[in-house]
């Protein structure tokens, strides 16, 4: 048996070279071969890369998707958002418990099943969804759940017990293993598609230098959100000097409440690729990489079609489009569960097969990114809309959207709205207008580009999606009437405190304060004085932490306390002081262990 | 070759600084201090802490991390930044166990001199009470989990200085633990009590054995002189 094991661990870190750098991979095939990573595992690893075992404990238990201790043959993971909850996950989750015999976070004594929450998974069009090892369940009800959990027990019956059923193959035999078209409304960027090379032919055509040229007059700039221009961002890294460039793909779109970069590569990944290719000629680089998040593991098999036909056709690989020295090719590296990961640094942290810590800037990736060499790293929907760029030129993109934010933005509109899914529509459009064509009339609050994002009340319907004014990664996430904002609010600070990567101090400790202070508001327990520090307390923790994730953290609460104030008002104790913990809960312990309740002073 | 020199601001002090320097060095050598709890002069930086946190250029930065560059305006000694730094310091005492009072590192503790020095009485915020074990295995070092900070020092300086990565990191977020390289606690591991990793922790999490309390308390470091006496006396030395 351990002599198998041993030769099966050797055979992988073998397959990935035995380089340090793709650890990420090794790991991956590992927990995916024997359902968890052993000490025998971590101590063969590190003798074969020549490494410390404790910086192998340190990847690996960074990563909510591998874990050191056996779990159930099949991870049933829930999507956990407020749009799930609004959904009705909590009532699917019991009805699993109900039919596994488990509760949440538990595995089940047969060593089959595992159930637990996670973060997003990317569909919030269509949730209550579910990940049960890698393959996507969406649209779920209580009434699903039996036939789910048979169907898994007669797989589990069939297959080999010494390898764990493979994401493919229970998707046939399970109901709601579908996932449906999300593109609701397309715009310029998605409508007309031509020929797939016509990007490409157009960007060859140029000098890469024209190419930079090109995409800075279009005004591209980056659609993760921050909107960095582009083309700068290109001209950083082809001037950059290294023994290599390195074109690289966000694709580890976490961000709760957003999927289209989903509906972009399950529907038009050549149109991505192309992109990439255009970057990789115009910045002299050789290497794409996209790094896909591990949720959207079940599109592995297909875009590595897509690029299989693209080296065929010639698109990919030596000499592209009969360019002399115009070599360039394009890997996939998945993901494992960290929304941390999309932070530029701590993507290529986690390229290079470590923890996704974000690094310290400078210096940049355009100057010292994957390996240290220079690197473009770019969302999905940059690349997409570069290819266009070249193929109808910068005047045609330009003509779209406002002066500042020029072109169109693809939308994941979600919650309660009549047609939820991805809009694509031209910069400036508004709240309001979004809202008409979702069919969302009565909406009471939107959250905008996600909890990193900000709330949005009807008072402030009027704005425009930019980066003007409301800047954003695109997640529209719609609440109706009855909705409670401020619990909301603290889901959404509960997901900060599950995604902090812990590396400094202001996000690592301040997410979980800014929980707990916000548990206070949402149990109407806090007063006008925990509601000053709580706010206190969000600007230090923006102010002071090390990435984005950080500085955005306080957001949900900052800009719910902007916006809603009298909801806050309303949920005041009146009173100058409570106490942080309720007298029954202090002596909750003690009660359980005595069995009896404490005779209080009344009685 | 001497590296080129430049100047920047700092509160509208006037810094020379070298190419090369970050922005924490180059105050550092020039007397002024700026508080810092994960930097450790013999270690390369890992901004961990953020409690030297500066407005550069207008826009927050840590020192320990940042290249001085010509011409940088800084801001170090505001109201706002004194706020925010105790507010993180006060994070770190609510995150761990730090019971002073009688703490073996009491008066030599990194964190509780800040604390002292950035103006906290207590903390404002609720204690965490996490459950954290010691591990006593080695014959001369013990490690106080309650009592570690995250700020990485013995981590980089086991790498850098000592050649043997006995340190790293383990989890995420608020579950987020310092790890050792072996199963079975720090006494499997390579470490040994002449090591840097074994002398530059700022708290006291790491500690040597059977060397506590030969200075009594009252007598050590921070009980004479507050945090940051030491660089900014060699301002006060340079003064005409």
């Amino acid at each position: 048996m351990s002599a198998t094991t041993d030769s099966a661990l050797q055979a992988i870190v073998g397959e990935f070279g035995a380089d340090r750098s793709r650890l990420l991979d090794i790991v991956e095939q590992v927990q995916r071969r024997f359902g968890h990573i052993s000490d025998r595992a971590i101590q063969l690893i590190s003798t074969l890369l020549g490494i410390h075992r404790v910086e192998i404990e340190d990847m690996v238990s960074f990563y909510a998707f591998f874990n050191r201790e056996p779990r159930g043959r099949f991870r049933i993971r829930l999507s956990r958002t407020p749009i799930s909850f609004m959904k009705g996950a909590r009532e699917v989750a019991l009805a699993f418990e109900q039919a596994l015999g488990i509760s949440l976070g538990e595995t089940s004594a047969d060593g089959a099943f595992t159930l637990e929450w996670t973060s997003d998974i990317g569909m919030a069009d269509q949730e209550p969804a579910a990940l049960i090892n890698g393959t996507v369940l969406t649209a779920l009800t209580p009434a699903d759940v039996p036939q789910i959990v048979t169907s898994l027990r007669q797989s589990c019956a069939r297959d080999d017990p010494g390898a764990l059923p493979q994401p493919a193959r229970p998707e046939a035999a399970l109901p709601k293993a579908n996932i449906r078209s999300s593109l609701v409304k397309a715009g310029p960027l998605l409508s007309g598609l031509a020929g797939r090379t016509d990007g490409i032919r157009a960007a060859l055509a140029l000098s890469p230098d024209k190419v930079i040229e090109e995409i800075t007059k279009s005004k591209l700039r980056g659609r993760g959100g921050a909107g960095f221009p582009t083309g700068m961002k290109w001209r950083f890294t082809r001037k950059a000097v290294g023994s290599d460039h390195y074109v690289v793909c966000n694709a580890d779109e976490g961000e709760p409440g957003t999927f289209k970069d989903r509906v972009l590569l399950s529907e038009f990944p050549d149109l991505v690729f192309d992109g990439m290719t255009i970057a990789g000629y115009a910045l002299g680089a050789r290497h794409g990489l996209v790094y896909l998040r591990g949720e959207y593991a079940y599109l592995w098999d297909s875009l590595q079609e897509v690029l299989k036909t693209r080296r065929r056709l010639g698109l990919l690989g030596k000499n592209i489009g009969g360019q002399q020295q115009f070599d360039f090719d394009i890997r996939i590296q998945l993901g494992a569960g960290a929304y941390i990961c999309g932070e530029e640094s701590a993507l290529l942290e986690s390229l290079e097969g470590k923890r996704g810590a974000p690094r310290d800037r400078p210096p940049f990736p355009t100057e010292r990114g994957y390996l240290r060499q220079p690197t473009a790293v770019d969302n999905v929907e940059t690349f997409a809309c570069a290819a266009r760029i070249m193929e109808k030129g910068a005047a045609w993109f330009a003509g779209f959207g406002t002066a500042q934010s020029t072109g169109t933005k693809l939308v994941s509109i979600s919650g309660d709205c009549v047609h939820p899914g991805v809009y694509e529509v031209p910069f400036g459009t508004t709240i309001s207008e979004l809202l008409d064509q979702a069919g969302a009339p009565e909406a009471i609050y939107v959250q905008v580009s996600g909890p990193s994002g900000q709330s949005v009340a009807p008072k402030d319907f009027g704005r425009s999606l930019g980066y003007e004014d409301l800047s954003t990664g695109g997640s529209t996430m719609v609440f109706g009437p009855g909705r409670d904002v401020l619990e909301i609010a603290l889901q959404f600070a509960d997901f900060f405190v599950a995604e902090s990567c812990g590396w400094c101090t202001p996000c690592r400790v301040g997410t979980t304060l800014l929980k707990q202070g916000m548990e206070k508001v949402v149990a109407g327990r806090a007063t006008v004085a925990d509601v000053a520090q709580l706010e206190s307390l969000g600007n230090t923790v923006m102010r002071m932490s090390r990435c984005g994730l950080g500085q955005s953290a306080p957001n949900p609460i900052l800009t719910t306390m902007r916006s809603f104030p009298e909801l806050y008002e309303a949920r005041l104790a009146p009173v100058p002081f409570t106490s942080r913990v309720t007298l029954h809960d202090a002596l909750r312990e003690a009660v359980a262990v005595q069995g009896r309740e404490p005779v209080t002073e009344e009685s | 070759m001497a590296a080129a020199t430049f100047r920047f601001t700092i509160d509208g002090i006037d810094v020379e600084a070298s190419e090369g320097q970050s922005v924490i060095e180059a105050c550092d050598a020039a007397g002024i201090y700026i508080p810092r709890l994960c930097h450790h002069p013999d270690l390369a930086p890992a901004g961990n802490c953020r409690v030297c946190t500066c407005k550069i250029n207008g826009r927050n930065g840590a020192a320990c991390v940042t290249p001085a560059a010509r011409g940088m305006v800084i801001e170090s000694n505001t109201p706002q930044l004194t706020d925010d730094r105790r507010a993180v310091i006060e994070m770190l005492f609510v995150e761990g166990n730090h019971p002073c009072p009688y703490c073996v590192a009491s008066g030599d503790c990194e964190l509780q001199a800040l604390g002292y020095r950035l103006g906290m009485v207590a903390p404002t915020q609720p204690y965490q009470w996490p459950g954290r074990k010691i591990d006593a295995t080695h014959p001369d070092i013990y490690l106080d989990h309650d009592r570690c900070i995250l700020c990485s020092r013995c981590i980089r300086a086991s790498r850098m200085e000592d050649g043997k990565t006995v340190f790293g990191f383990e989890g995420r977020g608020i579950k987020m633990r310092l790890n050792v390289d072996a199963e079975g606690g720090l006494g499997e591991t390579q470490m040994a009590a002449i090591d840097k990793a074994a002398g530059v922790c700022p708290v006291g999490c790491i500690v040597v054995k059977r060397g506590a309390y030969q200075v009594p308390n009252g007598s050590r470091r921070f009980d004479k002189a507050p945090i940051g006496s030491d660089i900014e006396a060699k301002r006060g030395s340079r003064k005409p």
